[in-house]
């Protein structure tokens, strides 16, 4: 039997960039930038750097292929270095590489880095993904927004909930998140947003709106690994460690099997059991301090709520409307200001979010500062909601 | 000898009619003397249809639901628009429809009479004992420039009809042909309009001569006469052709079936056999119908109906088509969607779209044909068939049967009217649908208006155009879902 992951692995270091439309970066300052950051805080050389993962999903406009653009930027002294991809969580995905190389003891000393530019493709949004040579020809020719808007249309019809409902309390959840958002320096967007303004905003695919969709930006954001006793043996105390990293991947069911309604995340509800058992949290509600979600979209955020049984199902419109999700709310969610005012460079987000567990549970969070968290989670999605990969990684305090 | 003939028809009509008003209005200023054509509608295409998917159509109209196909031994595709010009268009029919393999495919093009000489070619095929029961189908839509008369005289619709031995409506007596180099109109391949010769000169040397010489040797191969004749069809976009060649030929004029000219437009190849279609679904039994067409000759077939007319029940009537129509007043919705005006595709209309043909052939059932698999084992039900099972908890291997999904009704489980995404008619509609009996896609949805759409609503699924790769000079087909 598994022993989990919890208070095996603590963090050393953290950085992130300043994302937003980086026209002035290349992918290797983006990189750079995150990572000076984290060596800083973890106060060691690149020498101690035993082993490192690079998270990088779109190589045509980033920085292409393999592990060989990260060690480059960084002049990393030839160890590993590990590209791994996962869709939108693949920033989470370069995290668990590391962590799961300290806990094994192949490594004393591990590196997570995620990047990516997206701002090199000359139009907003993503660049459309290659799924191969047969889903081109039977899938739907859509976007994100469309596919993640489906959960509003499936949720409105399951939880009898009306559009203009639905729309209003999607538009609270992105005018939470600009109000945060306006807090940090390192956003992209740091301008708050009326209800009025998110519910006028040009349609981008129904119901979602312009403020339902997070930004496109560049950015990067990097995490250093290694064990709670060399951490302290540097000189670390009040060591934040790794309580739980779960990751849950569709086998099609959504997709192919009528089971699946559309209004929900099957991976999400698999990876948060999984998480809080591997965390020993037994009643989220009460014990997760914070949250960081992949609010890619206003709905996937409200979702997502009743996913990781925070909210009861059905009840994430009240939750949100109430204030529960709010800076000033029980569990503050995106108090960074989410993917909403960071935008989405693939690579980096979950990192990003790690960023913010990171400094929130140190009281290095600034005018954002929450009062004494001691749980933070992040949940990183990558795909669509009929097809996706689940991430959450839970962080608190390595004694607690 | 037993008899050959027709036992089925059906007809196909795009569901938008452009308005010819909005055409003649917008191009006055540059053609006044077309305002005067200005009057009624044709049929319009979606963007996504082309002959060989409005064919689809037309035949599953006669084919209905039933999942076996196999008595299908011979098909005719007639067009002077086949998407292809080396690819079987006949063949991308057959894999639509999931026809044995066996199915003999044959394309008959490069004329407007390919339609009634698909039937006649039919018709002797059966009649030979070649084949026991063979589809027909006819289907055009045809380009025309701007502010032309054939923009507003032409029309975008199919036609198909089933020639059998048994369960006759129409009786096949017989037919003649005549092949002249007369040249109305011509287009080379690579070509996207005809070019046209002076029309007095096609009325007076070409319809009012070839046609009535075509009709006269059929009336002396059957010992019949005009005066006989019940139904005269003709297509001509001539006002009063019709009437004219029926008088040299001794036909009574109020027998000419009327042209559709004011709600469809003349459908080309199709024409012929639609005006049969419209006559078929109200003759009474042991009418004569003669069979007409114009296009570097003619031909002429003659029909007796005989008493199963009485039972015929079309899928739906021509009639019931053109009044189910949506009026189109965007000209310059037309336009775009025939590719007549350069518009602003905007970087995601860039994307590469090319078709691995690998993947096509191996997947060729379910592309072409919408055919998933069913579990043996557990019975469950999904698209596209998977060597393991999709069953929850039980993922079974090697145990998918054939299942298609064409013909079954499905439900709305989740949808987006996205404007991101590039379209040719944005919104893009698309989500999940939950088919009757089991079974699920996420598809793109067509024929669809901003705000038609909710969870719950009941679709069906046709074959389109997904994408043209402009690149390479490739169309690539599937399934969308169409509100039912």
């Amino acid at each position: 039997m598994a022993t989990g992951i919890r208070d095996k692995v603590a963090i050393l270091g953290m950085g992130c960039s300043k994302f937003g439309e980086r026209w002035d970066a290349s992918p290797e300052d983006l990189m750079v930038e995150s990572y000076v950051e984290a060596m800083d805080d973890a106060g060691i050389e690149p020498n101690q750097l035993d082993a490192a993962w690079f998270s990088h999903h779109i190589d045509d406009i980033g920085a292409g292929k393999g592990g060989t653009p990260m060690s480059i930027a960084l002049r990393l002294p030839n160890i590993a270095v590990t590209r791994v991809e996962n869709y939108c969580a693949s920033g989470s995905e370069a995290f668990r590489g590391a962590v799961y190389a300290v806990a094994a003891g192949a490594a004393d000393i591990a590196i997570a880095v995620g990047m990516e530019k997206l701002k090199d493709t000359g139009f907003g949004g993503l660049s459309p993904t290659n799924y191969g040579t047969l889903t081109p020809q039977i899938g739907p020719s859509g976007s994100a927004p469309g596919n993640f808007a489906q959960l509003a249309t499936a949720y409105r019809a399951k939880h009898n909930v009306s559009a203009e409902d639905l729309k209003r309390a999607i538009a609270h959840v992105s005018v939470k998140s600009h109000a945060n958002g306006a807090k940090n320096p390192k956003a992209h967007l740091q301008k708050v947003v009326t209800e009025e303004q998110v519910l006028n905003a040009p349609m981008i695919a129904e119901p979602l709106g312009l403020f339902d969709c997070c930004g496109v930006s560049d950015g990067a954001a990097a995490a250093i690994v290694t064990t709670p006793e060399i951490a302290r043996s540097l000189g670390k105390d009040n060591l934040i460690s790794v309580k739980a990293l779960q990751l849950s991947v569709s086998n099609g069911l959504e997709n192919q099997h009528n089971s699946w309604d559309g209004s929900y995340f099957h991976t999400v509800r698999i990876a948060a059991k999984k998480a809080y058992a591997e965390a020993g949290i037994t009643k989220p509600r009460e014990q997760v301090s914070m949250m960081e979600v992949h609010d890619c979209f206003s709905v996937t955020e409200l979702v997502t709520m009743e996913d990781l049984f925070i909210s009861e199902e059905g009840a994430a419109v009240k939750d949100v409307m109430d204030g529960f999700y709010d800076a000033d709310g029980k569990i503050p969610c995106q108090i960074d200001g989410g993917l909403k005012c960071f935008g989405h460079p693939i690579g980096a987000s979950g990192l990003r979010m790690l960023y913010e567990m990171y400094l929130q549970l140190q009281g290095k969070a600034g005018p954002r500062q929450l009062a004494n968290p001691s749980i933070g989670l992040t949940h990183n999605l990558g795909g669509q909601p009929a097809n996706n990969v689940c991430s959450i990684a839970i962080i608190g305090a390595h004694d607690a | 000898m037993s008899d050959v003939g027709i036992s089925s028809i059906a007809g196909y009509l795009p569901r938008l009619r452009l308005s010819k008003k909005s055409v003649s209005q917008a191009n006055a200023w540059l053609a006044p003397n077309l305002v005067g054509k200005g009057k009624g509608t044709r049929a319009m295409a979606n963007w996504d249809e082309d002959s060989v998917t409005m064919s689809v159509e037309a035949i599953r109209r006669i084919l209905g639901t039933n999942d076996d196909r196999s008595h299908v031994d011979s098909l005719f595709f007639a067009s002077t628009t086949m998407p292809f010009s080396d690819r079987l268009n006949s063949g991308i029919i057959r894999a639509a429809l999931t026809l044995e393999e066996q199915t003999e495919c044959i394309d008959i093009a490069s004329t407007l009479k390919s339609g009634t000489s698909a039937l006649i070619q039919a018709l002797d095929k059966v009649k030979s004992g070649n084949s026991k029961y063979s589809i027909v189908s006819a289907a055009d839509k045809r380009k025309a420039r701007a502010a032309s008369p054939q923009e507003l005289d032409f029309g975008d619709a199919s036609v198909a009809l089933s020639v059998d031995t048994d369960n006759l409506i129409a009786k096949y007596i017989n037919s003649s042909s005549l092949s002249i180099d007369f040249i109305d109109h011509f287009r080379q391949p690579g070509e996207e309009f005809d070019y046209n010769w002076e029309e007095r000169w096609i009325r007076d040397e070409g319809f009012l001569k070839i046609v009535p010489k075509a009709i006269n040797d059929l009336f002396d191969k059957t010992d019949i006469d005009g005066s006989e004749i019940d139904h005269f069809i003709i297509p001509s976009v001539f006002p009063r052709v019709d009437q004219m060649i029926a008088k040299k030929c001794g036909i009574d004029p109020d027998k000419v079936v009327g042209n559709m000219a004011l709600t469809v437009g003349n459908t080309g190849s199709a024409h012929s056999l639609l005006m049969l279609a419209s006559v078929l679904e109200r003759a009474k039994p042991g009418e004569k119908i003669l069979v007409c067409s114009f296009g570097n000759g003619s031909d002429a077939i003659l029909f007796e109906t005989t008493d199963n007319i009485k039972n015929f029940k079309p899928h739906q009537t021509i009639e019931n088509l053109i009044e189910t129509g949506v009026e189109e007043n965007n000209y310059l919705k037309y336009l775009t969607f025939n590719d007549l005006v350069k518009w602003e595709k905007g970087m995601r209309g860039e994307q590469d779209r090319k078709t691995a043909l690998t993947t096509l052939y191996r997947h060729n059932d379910a592309i072409m044909g919408l055919v998933g698999g069913k579990c043996s084992k557990t019975g469950t039900i999904q698209y596209p068939a998977s060597p393991i099972s999709v069953s929850p908890n039980s993922p079974e291997l090697n145990t998918q049967q054939p299942y298609k999904f064409a013909e079954r009704k499905a439900k709305i489980l989740s949808w987006s009217a996205d404007y991101l995404s590039f379209s040719i008619n944005p919104p893009n509609h698309y989500g999940v649908v939950d088919f009757e009996g089991g079974g699920r896609i996420m598809i793109d949805f067509t024929d669809i208006e901003k705000g038609e759409i909710d969870s719950g609503m009941e679709v069906k699924m046709v074959f389109r155009v997904k994408i043209v790769d402009d690149i390479r000079g490739f169309t690539r087909y599937f399934w969308k879902a169409i509100p039912v």
